[in-house]
Formats: C-alpha cells, structure tokens, sequence
C-alpha cells in the first residue's frame, strides 16, 4: 500500500475497498480506545491531586474538555467530508459526514451536560447564557439540523448537496465557540491549555486530560467506521460484493461450528 | 484514601458519578446500537440473498 498515490485514495474512496478496510481499524481504535480510557481514568482519579479552589469537581474536566474539543473538532471534519461529497459527487465523503454527525451530536451534547453537573457546584447555576454555552448548544441543534435534514430528503445525492451546504454554512459557529471566551467577557473560563501558551495546571491533570482526549478521539474513529459500514451494507444491499461477502461471512461462520 | 471516601469525591459524588456516568453511558450505548443495527442488516442481506438465489 502506497499511501502517497492518487490511485490508493482514489481506490480507498469507492465503498467496496473501504467497507474491509474500515473493518480492520474497529478493532485497532477500540483497543486503543479501551487502554487510553483506563490510562487517562487512572491519571484522571489516582494521580491527579485535588484542585485547591474546586476539590474533586474539577475531575469532570477530564472528560468534559475533550468532549467538548471532539464535538467541534467533529464538525469540521464532517463539514469537510461533506463539501468533498458535494463537490467531488463522492459517494464515501457524503456517507462519513453522514456517520460523524450522531457522534458528533452526542459529544456536544455530553459537553453541555457535564459542563451542567460542573457548573451547579461551581458557578451556582446549571445553565447560564453565557457565549460560549449558549453557542455550543447551537453547536447541539446545527448537528441535529444536519441529522434531520439527511434523513428528510430521500434522494442520497440531495441530501447530501442540502446537508452540505447547511455544514458549511453552520461552520462559522466553531470558531464563535472557540473565541467566545475572548471575545464576551461572560461566565465560562478562559482556556487552561492552547497551541501558543504553557498549559496552566499540574501535568498530572493535563496528562489526564491529553489522554482523554486521545482515547474519545480513537473512540471517534471506531464508532464512524462502524456506522459507515452500516451504512454501506444499507445502500449496497443489492450489489452483488455485499451479497457475496455476507453469504461468505455466514458460511465460514457455519463451517466454523 | 479508602473506598467510601473515594466514592465521596470530597461531597461532589453527585456531580462527578453523574457526569462520568451519563459519558460512559452514552459512548457504551452508541457501541451496542451499531452493533444490533449490523446484525439485523447482515439478516436481512442474507435472507435476501437466500430468495434472490431461488429464483
């Protein structure tokens, strides 16, 4: 496999030669998702000492930042899948974006919801409408938005012009989300960790929080590859690769009896 | 430090259990409904091979 060929890509985009190779990385990304999580949980819980101003709340950080990091970080990728579909009228992008965007949802939403269950003991409140909460939950219906609208149009291709097109339209947000706390001095902190500045806390909680991250990241990859396999069989069904490779599945599985 | 004060989480027990509870919750379910969803797929591509191979 040459990675740098047009060819490999261009042969990796077609759902046939995709749908075996993503089957082989599910249980490459779950492994790692399995070791980072019980790396990033032993950091997170035995190592990192308690906060002096927020004693043990602030371990929900551990989660809740890489949640909330994967829940942007998703939405670009996903727009961008989603623009190469709509440009390109590749089949494989437009069903990515489409396997990202639940995932996606769900981390938006568990950032908001963790950020809830931190904000009661901290700020006193479990929602405010602060900048950069009231644009994450925007965040939440943007990715509910693409959801819905894929699923209203029946024509694959589309759906997939329309839903692009509500992405990168809705892209503008991520930055908003990113500078928020910059840019409107209301309740949510500024970051403690970023690209151009030392990270302002202990290393044993940014080790927790880096690896995190890591692991809903390979978590990420899992849970789309799996989905894009879904979705693959879904629209192949009738194809005779999908047949043959399930028939063949089902007869080893027999013979393996 | 023992269990129960572990368990505690220095009184923020709710907070941090409901958070990490809802996360993994979440991330074990996402898990369980891709896997039911490809098995009664690779059902119903069976079946319809088995037909399609009747005829």
């Amino acid at each position: 496999m040459n990675f740098f060929t047009k060819a490999f890509w261009l042969k990796l985009s077609s759902p046939k030669t995709f749908y075996p190779f993503a089957g082989k990385m599910i249980p490459v990304f779950m492994a790692i998702t399995v070791v980072l999580t019980l790396v990033g949980l032993y950091y997170g819980f035995v190592l990192a000492p308690p906060d002096y101003q927020q004693g043990d709340s602030y371990r929900i950080m551990f989660i809740h930042v890489p949640a909330a990091w994967m829940s942007m970080w998703i939405y670009i990728v996903m727009c961008l899948f989603a623009i190469i579909g709509m440009v390109w009228r590749t089949r494989l992008s437009d069903m990515m974006a489409g396997a990202l965007a639940p995932t996606g949802a769900m981390f938006a939403f568990l950032a908001l919801w963790t950020g809830a269950l931190w904000g009661k003991p901290t700020w006193g409140a479990y929602w405010v409408w602060d900048a950069r909460l009231t644009s994450e939950l925007i965040l939440l219906f943007l990715f509910f938005g693409f959801i819905a609208l894929r699923a209203a149009i029946d024509d694959p291709q589309r759906a997939a012009r329309a839903s692009a097109l509500l992405a990168s339209v809705g892209v503008i947000n991520v930055p908003i989300i990113y500078f928020s706390v910059k840019w409107w001095n209301t309740l949510h902190q500024g970051s403690s960790v970023g690209l151009t500045q030392k990270a302002t806390m202990e290393d044993s909680m940014l080790t927790a929080m880096m690896v995190m991250t890591f692991a809903f990241w390979a978590y990420t990859f899992m849970v789309a590859f799996m989905r894009v396999r879904n979705e693959i069989l879904e629209r192949e069904k009738n194809s005779a690769w999908v047949t043959e490779s399930v028939t063949q599945r089902v007869s080893e599985k027999v013979e393996g009896k | 430090m023992n269990l129960p004060e572990f368990l505690d989480m220095g009184h923020y027990a709710p907070y941090v259990w409901g958070s990490y509870g809802v996360v993994a919750f979440f991330m074990v379910v996402e898990v369980i409904l891709l896997v039911t969803k490809r098995r009664s797929l690779l059902k119903s591509i069976t079946r319809l091979a088995r037909l399609n191979s009747k005829n």
